[in-house]
């Protein structure tokens, strides 16, 4: 075949390709907006749901989301970080231990979702949680069942790869020289941690938190079975209550409801708040490296 | 010719099984300014590196032979290298201040000691600036970040942040190389100044630097040291032809 007809076959399926996805991404913004954007109110966003969730709002479920992804990051992102503090200072490139966690790493960012959900509850609910249960409260049934605080762990150990990758390349950033400069003053390698890797590696930090964050707001099934509740008449009061979230209510919105037709506008909505809360965690992650960044030079 | 500070007995230096240093051994006199040179992979900045132990932090080097520091062999088991690296304070070839205020980049070291009353900060951090001869010029912005001011500005931010632990000796690995001839100036005017007070060791590649700013001369060549003398000698009568070549540029 020609080259130069070749060359244009290449650009074509390439500039298709590109056109696709854009078509993708426009259409599922589109169907979302204009379906959800007219049931979108302050009621919608304040109040709890009613009949049956037919109708009402979905303030739990905002409210759950919102504490589950707290819970989530004050979990995940100080073991993140010592462990990419770890990784990137103390261990041994070539080191047997390094290359384990390397790899234990990458396994976590590939496992599925769903076996999270069930690790979360096999680990934290069957063992965890009905161990505190026989040793706290006498065997009476309080952490040995699905809750907050599980799902919010469970959910935590599906986002620490992202938050150690982002931190340990962060920390990888900083020059040796910087480095040099602080242990030539006398400091020790913790000081110099502490006094100038961390503070230089904030950006990463950031990114790598929010990051997580905005992943863990949107999954659905590692709470499946660790704490999200169908419906609740109560805004959940303690770390060992159940609660709603965003994502779950989608899903049973749209399966498990007696009349889906009737909640569709709800479902529409729905996926609107889920979209717009994990866009503007994105786009608050781009910023903040965007400004530390810009700082730094 | 002053006291003996620093005493280099039978060094060398192993970057894996490469032999980067032979069997180094030179004296180094307190409070004068001894200059290493040789060209590029000369080994003279590795083994300026050997003084603070900053070798240390490269994998597969080992060291033997002995450095004695005021008759104390800081390759010595229960050497504190952290203890030794406030005695022997380094300044860089490129200028690395942190990303942080003048001000708390002069105090880093005083404050990683446990200094942390202002009064005592605020006067280290004004002694050393005016020993690096840089307090008129950042007097009015110590709370401006260090990375701000320009590059000859920031080699002497480096060198009043070392001032600052009080440290005894001072290595100075090529300081002036990335700086304009005014800064490499003040540079060279300042090393005249802290010597008087500070034991310096400075690495250059620049011969006239050398000559103008040290007392003692140290040719280093593939590893070894080739001649070491007092300054005017080695540039007026060297006693090995190698020196004689190097210094005419012959080569290097």
């Amino acid at each position: 075949m020609d080259r130069n007809v070749k060359d244009t076959i290449v650009e074509g399926i390439t500039g298709v390709s590109v056109l696709l996805i854009i078509f993708i991404i426009v259409s599922i913004l589109a169907v979302t907006i204009v379906g959800g954007w007219p049931n979108l109110n302050w009621t919608f966003l304040s109040e709890f749901p009613k009949d049956g969730m037919t109708k009402g709002g979905i303030f739990p479920a905002i409210v759950g989301t919102a504490v589950m992804t707290i819970i989530m990051a004050v979990a995940a992102v100080p073991f993140g970080v010592i462990t990419a503090i770890y990784l990137a200072e103390y261990a041994s490139e070539k080191s047997v231990i390094a290359k384990t966690i390397r790899f234990a790493v990458k396994t976590l960012a590939v496992v599925p979702s769903i076996i999270f959900g069930l690790f979360g509850l096999g680990f934290f609910i069957g063992f965890i949680g009905k161990n505190m249960d026989a040793l706290l409260n006498g065997g009476e049934l309080k952490w040995g069942q699905p809750n907050m605080l599980w799902a919010s762990f469970t959910m935590a150990l599906l986002t620490l790869p992202v938050v150690i990758v982002s931190v340990e390349e962060a920390i990888r950033t900083i020059p040796r020289e910087m480095r040099e400069a602080s242990l030539a003053l006398g400091a020790t390698k913790w000081q110099t941690i502490k006094s100038v890797v961390l503070p230089g590696s904030v950006s990463g930090i950031l990114t790598g938190t929010i990051l997580a964050v905005s992943r863990g707001a949107g999954e659905v099934a590692p709470i499946l079975f660790t704490g999200a509740a169908y419906f609740l008449s109560d805004l959940p009061k303690s770390l060992s209550d159940q609660f709603m979230s965003l994502g779950y209510h989608i899903y049973i919105m749209s399966t498990q409801s007696s009349n889906v037709d009737a909640t569709l506008p709800i479902q529409f909505a729905t996926t609107l708040v889920l979209l717009l809360l994990t866009f503007s965690l994105n786009a608050v992650a781009v910023t903040l490296r965007f400004k530390i960044r810009k700082r730094a030079k | 010719m002053n006291d003996i500070k620093v005493k280099v007995k039978d060094l060398s230096l192993r970057y894996g099984t490469n032999l980067a240093l032979k069997n180094i051994s030179m004296d180094i006199p307190e409070k004068m300014v001894t200059a290493f040179i040789g060209p590029s992979g000369c080994g003279k900045s590795t083994f300026l590196r050997t003084l603070n132990r900053m070798n240390d932090l490269i994998d597969n080097v080992t060291i033997e032979g002995e450095v004695l520091i005021d008759n104390i062999n800081i390759y010595d088991k229960n050497i504190d290298v952290v203890n030794l690296r406030k005695k022997v304070g380094m300044i860089f070839q490129k200028s690395n201040p942190f990303a942080k205020s003048v001000y708390d980049n002069i105090a880093f070291g005083p404050r990683i000691n446990g200094i942390s009353q202002k009064s005592i900060l605020d006067e280290i951090v004004e002694h050393s600036l005016k020993q690096a001869a840089i307090w008129d010029e950042v007097k009015d912005r110590l709370f401006n970040s260090a990375l701000s001011l320009s590059g000859g500005q920031q080699q002497r931010i480096c060198i009043a942040r070392s001032l600052a632990v009080n440290p005894e000796i001072i290595l100075m690995d090529e300081p002036a190389s990335a700086l304009d001839p005014i800064s490499t100036a003040k540079i060279e005017e300042l090393i005249h100044e802290l010597k008087k007070q500070y034991t310096i060791i400075i690495v250059t590649h620049n011969m006239q630097q050398a000559a103008r700013t040290s007392d003692l001369t140290a040719l280093f060549y593939m590893g070894d040291l080739v001649e070491m003398n007092r300054t005017e000698v080695i540039f007026s009568n060297p006693a090995k032809k190698q020196t004689e070549d190097y210094i005419s540029g012959r080569f290097g």
